[in-house]
């Protein structure tokens, strides 16, 4: 018989694992890209990976303290933000997304080579990093928690770091995105022209809209790597699809979509991988081994990602009067 | 003269699963098992196994160095007098497993693939790991030797490129879209000559005619079932773009699902290389830029002399006008999604023999040199596409002459930023307001 | 477009503010914008090509000629959405040839686009309160921080909703701006364009596509910009708005200026005949007289004075 309990409770740690904290804070940037601005940012993976190799490097090779690897991490966001903006800011959007895709694979090749491989680790990746992390823990050694939510002290120190930080990264866009900077920014999704005429740097409010969005994946990719290790393989474009995917479900203009829809995306797909590997264990399924079982959950991402645009392009939260990629 | 061919095997590192779970794989084992008699060390310690057989010419080799690293784990072992090794290894990780080109006999040299592989264990506890010797010396070579060698790569693989390129550009201008499935289509064509040829047993070339054809029918297929609804529908052209994504994920993941993730050969990969002066080609080369280059020339004379061809670069450069004109613009498509099909299947073969392997992610490798290769020359014009592709072939391949060869892609991607910098519409492309 | 409209007042015209003879590039006594030697070619073909043009100050002037004479083109180069081969020209005696659009409105010359920009995915009083100048919400930092902005969009939300009533929008201050009319539309992009108080108003076709119940509306709007002290400049292919409400008229052909003057006298200017007859003008259609005639007699019909 199939293990329900174990099913369900597995799928349901999911909805406060880090993991997800840092998915939605990366896609709560795309958000602010690709739902608010109609940049269309198809690099996430590299800002995410920039600020995991960022903190990682800055602590491993430099031995920085949290606070200022977290700080180089975000500065190389910035720069990279610069670095893609100025050329790509005045093409039109495809263009921008054939940009930030190729400048994203830049970065994770320039990770993964092996002449850099003394500092990157390169195939290899990093790790040993989370000491200067754990060392902030005020919460003394222990296990806390009930049922599947049972953790040690660093993992609810982690839970409790990563979901603050996108709490306050929803709370600052949901205030900026109601203000005259809002108002622009979603004017320009529009019609840059109109905002154009009417006196407003169209160029400069994009730039800082990618730098934002970009500033949010940078610190979900440090909160990614502080359970595992950062490996570079972790940073194809897949990565980026899968936030994306996170995104449209939940809303791209809204602040509730990125999270609510990181939790539904993790809860389901950690469910569905469950049940059908315990399925083909049973014996339900004679036709697939566990293999295919764990391949399936991607095409289900796939055909997942395509039947929302198609249908729901708004996600859960959307509002559909308002969505301007629909055109 | 002939060296270490610049080709390494890309094989990217798996996904890790998020949730903790090593995505394996089924690999196909392209040689039999391992005899009980090979030279070994570790296996009695350790319960996986890294196994091989190093052969030239169907000749083993004996007392050839190989050795293992990964996971803080090392070891070394020299094949025995069949030619077999076998190491044992604690974890069911991925290794780097490496020849030794100075244990090999003279005159043979690691022709294709690498004297390094990332071997990563499938399902059983046994993964075998091959190397493609060929003939060769391994004296240095001049750098003008070398650059040339580079160049006629480069235009194999521009070539190769450019059959993808070019249906992708016609996909963009007759529709619209931004056609990132192309990569799956791609590898269509080089999965179905596999299935034809290797599973089914028919001789090569005809395994890869039908597979050319198939892939006619595939991209016929995909427009008639996902892309002419959508369009009729009024889909946005960005919606269109993130349904591609979606597709092509799914896709991948399909082929992965029916394929396994590991890496097979086309029968016929792996010839040693002919020499004519300083440049060393194998006959597949040859015969893959020629096939190339003669499906161009007949993709151009389509274009350029047919009434069809005509209607096709007239939608391409502005669709509605050519509707106006009485040009079914619907059957252009549909021509156009059949031609980008089977061009995509021919490139996807071509480049099974170029990598060398055929995997399940192959065509999502060059999915990027693609999309570069079509802005450069110009989004929506053919002859743009191969101008493109010519470009970042030479520049993947010449670039490993003074970059190492694990980020020759990132050369390829630099020059496309720079060319959208200097002129966004591209070498070929109209001027048209970009931003 | 409308024949027979007739605004409810008749307009008090502003004459004599040319210096000289009403010629192509005359100067002009208080002129707003100054252009000179302005050119762009677009592949070979010269778009527009004006040695001198001046345009002046609290008028309404016409932007008048036939279809691809330069006058949209013009407008682009003049607010900054296209880069000119050469040229300069200067606004209020500042030079903003090579100016960036965006600055170019800041400094007080408003446009609005032919194919109307409302932004319909925002609310129509969104649309207002986008179009107020220097606003200190605008700054990322400062919009963070919303006492900082609040009491300032109050008052252009004040503003707006005066605005809006002028042009009868008020009632629909919440909805989408995609949930109006055409004509709706456009006067919203007019007003829009009033809230950052311009000096020079350059309106791109405003009747197009505007269904004739509304054009009375539009035309009382546009005097009133002019009695409220701003100038305008308007493209239009409508003949008698162009001669009820414009001051001055400029008539460009195959990118050069070829005439200008009081619009009953520009009518009668061979070379505006000559222009809007086109290539057939000089050639001889002697085969069929009447084919001529009727040719002839269509542009004597548009020069007749109905009133």
């Amino acid at each position: 018989m199939i293990d329900w309990g174990a099913i369900f409770s597995n799928a349901a740690v999911e909805l406060i694992s880090p993991t997800t904290a840092a998915y939605a804070l990366a896609a709560l940037g795309l958000a602010v890209h690709f739902g608010y601005t109609g940049l269309l940012n198809f690099g996430q993976a590299g800002f995410m990976a920039l600020g995991a190799y960022g903190y990682a490097i800055s602590t491993l090779t430099f031995g920085f303290p949290v606070w200022a690897s977290v700080l180089v991490g975000i500065g190389a966001s910035v720069v990279f933000a610069l670095i893609l903006g100025i050329p790509t800011l005045r093409l039109r959007a495809d263009y921008l997304a054939i940009v930030t895709i190729a400048a994203a694979e830049i970065v994770r090749l320039l990770f993964t080579t092996n002449t850099f491989q003394p500092v990157t680790g390169s195939a290899n990746g990093l790790s040993g990093y989370k000491g200067g992390f754990a060392d902030l823990n005020p919460i003394p050694p222990g296990t806390y928690g009930f049922g599947p939510f049972e953790y040690n002290a660093y993992d609810w120190w982690l839970r409790i770091v990563a979901w603050t930080v996108v709490i306050l990264a929803c709370l600052f866009t949901w205030q900026i995105m109601r203000s005259p900077w809002g108002r622009v920014i979603k004017g320009i999704r529009e019609d840059e022209d109109a905002v154009r005429a009417l006196g407003k740097n169209v160029y400069a409010y994009k730039m800082q809209s990618l730098i934002l969005g970009g500033v949010f994946g940078t610190i979900a990719g440090m909160i990614f790597v502080l359970p595992r290790a950062v490996v570079p393989s972790n940073y194809q474009t897949s990565l980026t699809f899968f936030v994306y995917a996170i995104l449209l479900l939940g809303g791209a203009a809204t602040i509730l979509g990125p999270v609510i829809g990181s939790m539904i995306f993790w809860v389901l797909l950690s469910f569905f991988s469950g049940f059908i590997a315990r399925a083909v264990e049973a014996g339900w399924l004679p036709f697939m081994t566990s293999i295919q079982a764990g391949q399936l959950r991607f095409i289900l991402v796939g055909v997942a990602i395509m039947l929302i645009v198609i249908y729901r392009p708004q996600g859960i939260f959307g509002n559909k009067k308002e969505l301007a990629f629909v055109k | 003269m002939s060296n270490t061919h610049a080709v390494r095997n890309f094989t990217p590192r798996r996904v890790v699963l998020l949730l903790g779970l090593l995505l394996t794989a089924l690999t196909f084992s392209t040689l039999g098992a391992g005899a009980a008699h090979a030279d070994e060390i570790n296996t009695d310690q350790y319960d996986y196994v890294l196994s091989g057989n190093v052969q030239f010419d169907g000749e083993p080799i004996e007392d050839v160095l190989i050795s293992v690293e990964g996971s803080g784990y090392e070891a070394e072992v020299v094949t025995d007098a069949d030619g077999k090794w076998r190491i044992g290894v604690p974890e069911k990780e991925t290794y780097s497993v490496a020849l030794d080109e100075d244990t090999l006999p003279k005159g043979v040299v690691v022709a294709k693939g690498g004297a390094e592989i990332d071997a990563e264990f499938g399902l059983t506890k046994v993964k075998s790991v091959n190397f493609f010797l060929g003939e060769g010396e391994r004296s240095t070579v001049s750098f003008f030797d070398q650059f040339v060698n580079r160049f006629v790569n480069g235009l194999n693989f521009g070539l190769l490129l450019a059959l993808a390129a070019i249906g992708m550009s016609l996909i963009f201008g007759t529709t619209g879209l931004s056609n990132f499935a192309h990569a799956e289509m791609i590898t269509f064509g080089a999965l179905a000559t596999l299935t034809l040829s290797v599973t089914m047993g028919l001789p090569i070339w005809v395994a890869i005619i039908i597979a050319i054809l198939l892939s006619g029918v595939f991209g016929f297929g995909l427009d008639a079932a996902v892309w002419k609804p959508l369009r009729k529908k009024g889909v946005g052209l960005i919606p269109l773009m993130i349904v591609s994504i979606g597709l092509s994920l799914a896709l991948r993941y399909v082929f992965q699902l029916f394929y396994g993730g590991g890496t097979s050969q086309l029968p016929g990969s792996g010839m040693a290389d002919l020499k004519f002066g300083p440049i060393a080609l194998s006959p597949i080369d040859m015969w893959s830029m020629g096939i190339s280059v003669l499906v161009l020339l007949a993709v151009a004379f389509f274009l350029l002399r047919t009434r069809i061809g005509k209607a096709t670069r007239a939608v391409s450069d502005n669709p509605s006008l050519a509707s106006a004109s009485g040009i079914d613009v619907d059957g252009v498509i549909r021509i156009v999604w059949i031609v980008g099909g089977a061009l995509a299947g021919l490139s996807g073969i071509l480049w099974a023999y170029f990598r060398p392997g055929v995997s399940w992610d192959m065509g999502f490798q060059i999915l990027l040199l693609v999309f570069a290769a079509t802005t450069l020359g110009g989004l929506g014009t053919a002859f743009g596409a191969l101008v493109g592709s010519i470009i970042v072939g030479l520049f993947v391949e010449l670039s490993t002459l003074w970059l190492p060869s694990d980020l020759k892609y990132v050369g390829a991607l630099v020059v496309l930023i720079l060319v959208l910098l200097l002129r966004p519409q591209g070498i070929l492309g109209r001027k048209e307001r970009i931003g | 477009m409308s024949n027979n409209i007739v605004p409810t007042a008749k307009p008090v015209k502003t004459v004599d503010m040319h210096i000289g003879e009403a010629v192509p590039g005359c100067k002009k006594k208080d002129p707003i914008l100054v252009v000179d030697g302005v050119s762009r070619t677009f592949g070979g073909l010269k778009a527009v090509d004006v040695e001198h043009l001046e345009i002046p100050r609290g008028a309404i002037t016409a932007l008048i000629g036939p279809n691809g004479a330069g006058k949209t083109t013009l407008f682009n180069l003049l607010t900054g959405f296209d880069k000119p081969d050469t040229g300069s020209w200067t606004f209020e005696g500042t030079s903003i040839g090579g100016m960036a659009a965006f600055k170019v409105a800041r400094m007080g010359q408003v446009r609005t686009f032919q194919l109307t920009k409302a932004l319909g995915l925002l609310t129509v009083m969104d649309n207002m309160l986008l179009g107020a100048k220097a606003q200190v919400g605008e700054n990322l930092f400062r919009a963070v921080l919303p006492f900082l902005w609040r009491q300032q969009e109050a008052d252009n939300r004040v503003k707006a909703l005066d605005l809006l009533a002028r042009f009868k929008l008020d009632t629909k201050k919440d909805d989408y701006a995609a949930s109006l009319s055409g004509g709706q539309r456009k006067l919203l992009e007019m007003a829009r364009a009033l809230m950052s108080d311009p000096t020079l108003v350059m309106l791109d076709e405003p009747m197009a596509g505007v269904n004739p119940a509304l054009t009375q509306s539009l035309l009382d709007h546009i005097l009133n910009l002019k009695a409220e002290g701003m100038s305008v400049l308007f493209v239009e292919h409508d003949m008698h708005m162009v001669r009820h409400i414009a001051d001055w008229v400029i008539v460009m052909a195959e990118g050069k200026v070829v005439a200008e003057g009081d619009p009953h006298e520009v009518m009668r200017n061979q070379a505006v005949i000559d222009a809007y007859l086109g290539q057939h003008h000089d050639e001889d259609l002697g085969e069929d007289p009447d084919a001529e005639k009727e040719h002839v007699g269509a542009i004597k019909e548009l020069l007749d004075d109905e009133l």
